[in-house]
């Protein structure tokens, strides 16, 4: 077991990789939150198919990934940000125009050069074979830059999340707060993309922060438990995608739709071991209450 | 002539299509007790979205403790919204939500100040609900739920405090006890504002009233403003209005005609039906 536990690390390939993930798993995990609080589950999936559009003029270019792809992912948060206010043309539909018009740029241009096809694999499925130091490097100061963020805005983002009416009134700058965390969504996605994958990268946004839900009813803990289970699914899932020689983005997002199930039935197995318990009381079925509603932050994401 | 707490002068508010929502020229002394009341529509709400800042007359003026209103909303202002637009199902406990009000004030750390956290419980104390706040806001009782939106309110030490259907979708008990908390809450010194369908309610508590239909109809004392007059004009349908041993009471009047004395029965033996009624007639 130490031996099967111990052995990918002598390959520097893997210590990279496994740093990358568990970073990425992390980052995902912290921004997941308010991205299913906020009901942006759609803007996040889309944001990550904009932002190919970027990577590839990068490669076209030879630029950097991150310059184009950080520049096209600000600009595309931008305006996804100002659309989703458009009441008039539904701002599911503005942004649906807006994503896929840039992931279809993306696509033109890879369609065009046959030859740098298989570069992009790594990209669309996440590889761990492809993660560098830069990449490392990158990551850590995203991650640091989302956490000093975050750290920083969290009253006025719980605020802006949970009531922006009122937060408007209360003197918090609700534009300025959306724009932040829709600059911070992008960079989160640019950072991750080369290890979660564009296809996956929702999903592993999204998983961490929904399992949290499921284990509690108050935002500071969800947030730190949110991190905890993002960063578990990176580390599990590279051991899957060692082993198995899976793309790391489809193991660490089924890493963390397993350890979904796993709390998810458990919760329902406790609540239903609860109610026996308490049939006999004056308030039978209380115990289901708690998690039925927990587990209906499901039905407020929007997993793609 | 006390000080002014709340002044419209002369303004006009649109939702941008350019119909007019509501036209209003008012005013509310300081540490008034106020209810704003008409039907659906009548712009009682925008009334209030106008003192909190988030929207601007047309035409005219709003002011609140003598400063103009502009776009943002002025600092000893407290809102209480309506329960019906709360996501109980996000993650968040009493303590949590209670300390929000504070979010402009209370520095950049994520955690609250000591100074907060002794105000929480104080406040968290004496509206009773001391013991919930752990608790999800979720799980707590309608009365309970309402004292957690007035608690994040009041943390803001609020000159002026502002309720959008306080009374609305709650049991007759915790309407007794919310508007007997806002009366104490009045006797310390804080102005309120509110707007409520319940007109039995606050013409029993309220020293003042404001009918609203696209405009103010009327303001005054509810025995002044109270008549079927006023009523018929604010929520454009006849509606009779009982004098039961000074407390007044409204009703619809019957669907199949005017209303008329005869019509109409009091059904506690404590008041005579001609004495009852005799608002009615005015």
């Amino acid at each position: 077991m130490i031996h099967w536990l111990v052995e990918p690390w002598t390959y520097a390939f893997f210590r990279h990789g496994m740093i990358a993930a568990t970073l990425a798993g992390a980052l995902a995990g912290l921004i997941g939150i308010y991205v299913i609080l906020r009901r942006m589950s759609y803007i996040g999936h889309g944001l990550s198919h904009a932002i190919l559009g970027g990577a590839v003029v990068g490669y076209v270019t030879h630029y950097s990934f991150y310059v184009t792809g950080g520049i096209w992912g600000a600009l595309s948060a931008l305006l996804i940000t100002g659309v989703s206010r458009t009441r008039k043309i539904g701002a599911d539909a503005a942004i649906g125009i807006i994503t896929t018009a840039s992931y279809a740029v993306g696509i033109a241009l890879i369609s065009r050069g046959h030859h740098f096809t298989r570069n992009f694999e790594a990209a669309f499925f996440g590889n761990i074979l492809g993660v560098t130091s830069t990449d490392v490097w990158v990551l850590v100061g995203v991650g640091a830059g989302a956490a000093v963020a975050i750290f920083f805005l969290y009253k006025q983002l719980l605020f802006v999340t949970f009531d922006p009416e009122v937060a408007s009134s209360y003197g918090v700058r609700t534009g300025v707060v959306d724009v932040a965390f829709s600059l911070i969504l992008a960079a989160a996605i640019i950072a991750t993309m080369r290890i979660l994958g564009v296809t996956l990268i929702a999903a592993a946004i999204v998983t961490p922060a929904v399992v949290a839900r499921l284990t509690s009813d108050s935002f500071g803990r969800m947030l730190g438990l949110s991190v905890l289970i993002g960063a578990l699914c990176g580390f599990g899932g590279m051991y899957v995608s060692y082993y198995g020689d899976i793309a790391s983005g489809a193991t660490i997002t089924l890493f963390g739709a397993a350890v979904f199930a796993v709390v998810y039935v458990g919760g329902l197995i406790r609540a239903r071991l609860r109610r026996t318990d308490l049939d006999d009381s004056d308030e039978p079925g209380k115990a289901l209450v708690g998690f039925a509603s927990r587990a209906r932050t499901l039905q407020q994401v929007e997993v793609h | 002539m006390a000080a002014l707490l709340v002044e419209f002068t002369d303004a006009a508010f649109s939702y941008g299509d350019g119909a007019v929502a509501v036209e209003a020229d008012l005013r509310v002394a300081a540490g008034g007790f106020v209810g704003l009341v008409g039907p659906s529509g009548a712009g009682k709400t925008t009334l209030l979205r106008a003192l909190l800042g988030q929207l601007h007359p047309f035409r005219g003026e709003v002011r609140v403790a003598g400063q103009v209103v502009n776009g943002r909303c002025p600092r000893r202002v407290g809102y209480v919204p309506q329960l019906e637009t709360v996501d109980w199902h996000f993650p968040i406990t009493v303590a949590e939500c209670v300390l929000l009000g504070r979010v402009s004030e209370s520095g950049l750390l994520p955690w609250p100040r000591k100074r907060d956290r002794a105000d929480l419980m104080a406040l968290l104390e004496r509206l009773g609900i001391a013991a919930l706040a752990g608790r999800h806001i979720r799980a707590l009782s309608g009365g309970q739920q309402q004292r957690v939106f007035l608690a994040r309110a009041l943390i803001r030490r609020p000159d002026l405090l502002l309720l959008d259907e306080p009374t609305s979708g709650v049991d007759v008990r915790t309407r007794q006890e919310i508007l007997g908390l806002l009366r104490e809450l009045n006797d310390d010194g804080i102005g309120v504002v509110l707007t409520t369908h319940d007109l039995n309610s606050v013409a029993a508590l309220l020293p003042e009233l404001v009918c609203v239909n696209r405009r103010v109809i009327a303001q005054g004392p509810p025995a002044e403003v109270f008549t079927s007059d006023v009523l018929r004009a604010t929520f454009g349908s006849e509606m009779v209005v009982f004098d039961h041993d000074g407390l007044l009471l409204t009703a619809d009047a019957p669907a199949h005609g005017p209303a008329h004395p005869h019509h109409a029965h009091l059904h506690h033996g404590s008041a005579h039906p001609d004495d009852a009624l005799a608002r009615e007639a005015r």
